[in-house]
């Protein structure tokens, strides 16, 4: 890795991004969008006593799971069109390394993942008074740290697409299966063995865990820091897949 | 060490076909050679093979004295594609000031290879917008801006105005008066009198590698393309004639 073509890489992806004002408008409204729309389903919903109300439950989880997911199609996307356009390719004769460009979409696309997240994070705690014990900022942090992991993901996969149509297609193949058994909708301990194994396997289930740790508690856990290392060992392995897969010769 | 290129036996298979079968040849340094051949003879498969983006089945090539592909030639070796590949969503400005960051050269000389292809005056605008030949200027700015050594040029003046294309070539002729490598592929005979030397190639084989005049002189015939046509069927007739080019240099 060279830090001057880091820098130049990731300052290239960020002003594509602002050539592209409509992709802002969405990453930035849609999701307090969705959350507002949260609110809404929960607002006329019984909170059990002695239990956060369902909005501050699923809202926190939400906070993770948007930049996790839109981080993961926007990279996809943007990795293929860098293959189909010959860019890719081009660049890779280059004195550019393959680590340059990954780390580039992972340092760009995390800080406008951390712009998404302070908004979403903002229109959460002060319109709809999200509740957490634990600070507002450590929420933040976690969820971008789950867009790098999005970001990551969607690098090493889209080495396995050849057209857009197998892109998205990696959506349902790789993240859904994550918020199915991330503890969203069944507790982790309560699921089958087996279910709770896979569970265990997906990073994305440390990401949502570290977030209840700090919707728990007032004082970061231990076992949030350890969560937080695991999702960051998972962005770390992926983007170094994701260098294996890129081949500067082709047939 | 005198040619910038020296390939021997070269074997490409793509998709279980032979496209290059054989070829051996030297590219000369501080001199424009043209590549020409019809569209599918091989041309970009030749180029990508020089500048190592290609899986070869057999043989060598050897750029500036180091296997092609080697990590150090990524400093020394420009190329352009065929088709322009240049970040859409950005302007001509951003492009090439990304691609002159990379080989370590600022913003100035980003806006001399942009004013170098004419395109000075749309700097702001983004490539998106650009029209075909417009967008390939842009490409060609960013293959230049890094200033290499040897610099690799696939069809860079297909849809540019007879102008435009001058202009190209006579820079072309600068930049190897200046010391620099240049290998351009074309498909049209007319800009192979251009050229300072010529490989033509055909279904994977060359045909002819020698100067214009020489190539001229051996088939007979003033009009390149003729000669070109004599060659071909000399090689068809039999593979010794196929060499007559050479043999009269």
């Amino acid at each position: 890795m060279n830090p001057r073509i880091l820098a130049a890489t990731t300052g290239r992806i960020l002003r594509q991004l602002r050539h592209d004002r409509r992709t802002i408008a969405l990453l930035v409204v849609v999701p307090s969008a969705l959350l507002t729309l949260v609110y809404f389903m929960y607002a006329d919903q019984p909170t059990p006593p002695g239990q956060p109300s369902a909005f501050d439950r699923i809202a926190l989880v939400m906070l993770g799971i948007f930049p996790f997911v839109i981080m993961f199609l926007v990279t996809s996307i943007a990795m293929l069109r860098e293959r189909t356009s010959g860019t890719l390719e081009r660049l890779l004769t280059t004195p550019l390394g393959k680590l340059d460009l990954l780390f580039g979409y992972g340092i760009a696309f995390g800080l406008a993942a951390a712009v998404q997240a302070a908004v979403a994070a903002g229109v959460a705690y002060w319109i709809f008074d999200l509740d957490t014990a634990g600070s507002s900022g450590l929420v933040i942090g976690i969820a971008v740290i789950d867009a790098v992991l999005g970001v990551a993901l969607g690098l090493f996969c889209s080495a396995f697409a050849r057209t857009e149509f197998q892109a998205v297609q990696f959506l349902p193949v790789v993240v859904v299966p994550q918020l199915l058994l991330c503890g969203l909708f069944v507790a982790r301990d309560q699921m089958a063995g087996w279910l709770q194994a896979l569970s265990d396997a997906f990073p994305l289930s440390y990401a949502i865990e570290a977030l209840q740790e700090v919707g728990a508690n007032a004082e970061p856990t231990g076992t949030m820091w350890r969560d937080v290392v695991v999702v960051l060992g998972a962005v770390v392995l992926a983007l170094v897949l994701a260098a294996a897969t890129l081949r500067r010769r082709s047939g | 060490m005198d040619d910038a290129i020296a390939v021997h036996d070269l074997l490409v298979d793509r998709g279980g076909r032979r496209v290059l079968d054989g070829i051996s040849c030297t590219v000369p340094r501080g001199a424009v050679t043209g590549l020409l051949g019809p569209s599918g003879s091989g041309k970009t498969t030749f180029m990508r093979a020089v500048v190592g983006v290609q899986v070869v089945t057999g043989g060598t090539v050897t750029v500036l004295g180091l296997p092609a592909g080697s990590p150090a030639l990524r400093h020394q070796v420009g190329y352009l594609t065929q088709a322009p590949s240049v970040y859409a969503d950005l302007t001509v400005r951003e492009n090439a000031r990304y691609f002159a960051a990379l080989h370590g050269r600022g913003r100035a000389e980003a806006d001399q290879a942009i004013s170098d292809v004419g395109l000075a005056r749309a700097a702001g605008q983004l490539v998106g917008t650009l029209s075909g030949g417009q967008r390939s200027r842009a490409s060609l700015a960013c293959a230049l801006v890094g200033e290499p050594e040897l610099v690799i040029l696939d069809e860079p003046t297909v849809g540019q105005d007879p102008v435009l294309r001058a202009d190209l070539w006579a820079r072309f002729h600068a930049m190897a008066a200046a010391g620099t490598t240049l290998l351009v592929s074309s498909h049209v005979m007319d800009e192979a009198a251009r050229c300072d030397r010529l490989l033509l190639i055909r279904e994977g084989r060359l045909i002819a590698d020698d100067s214009p005049a020489a190539i001229r002189a051996a088939a007979g015939v003033d009009d390149l393309d003729e000669a070109f046509l004599r060659l071909i069927r000399a090689g068809e007739s039999g593979p010794t004639a196929a060499t007559a080019g050479r043999e009269a240099s």
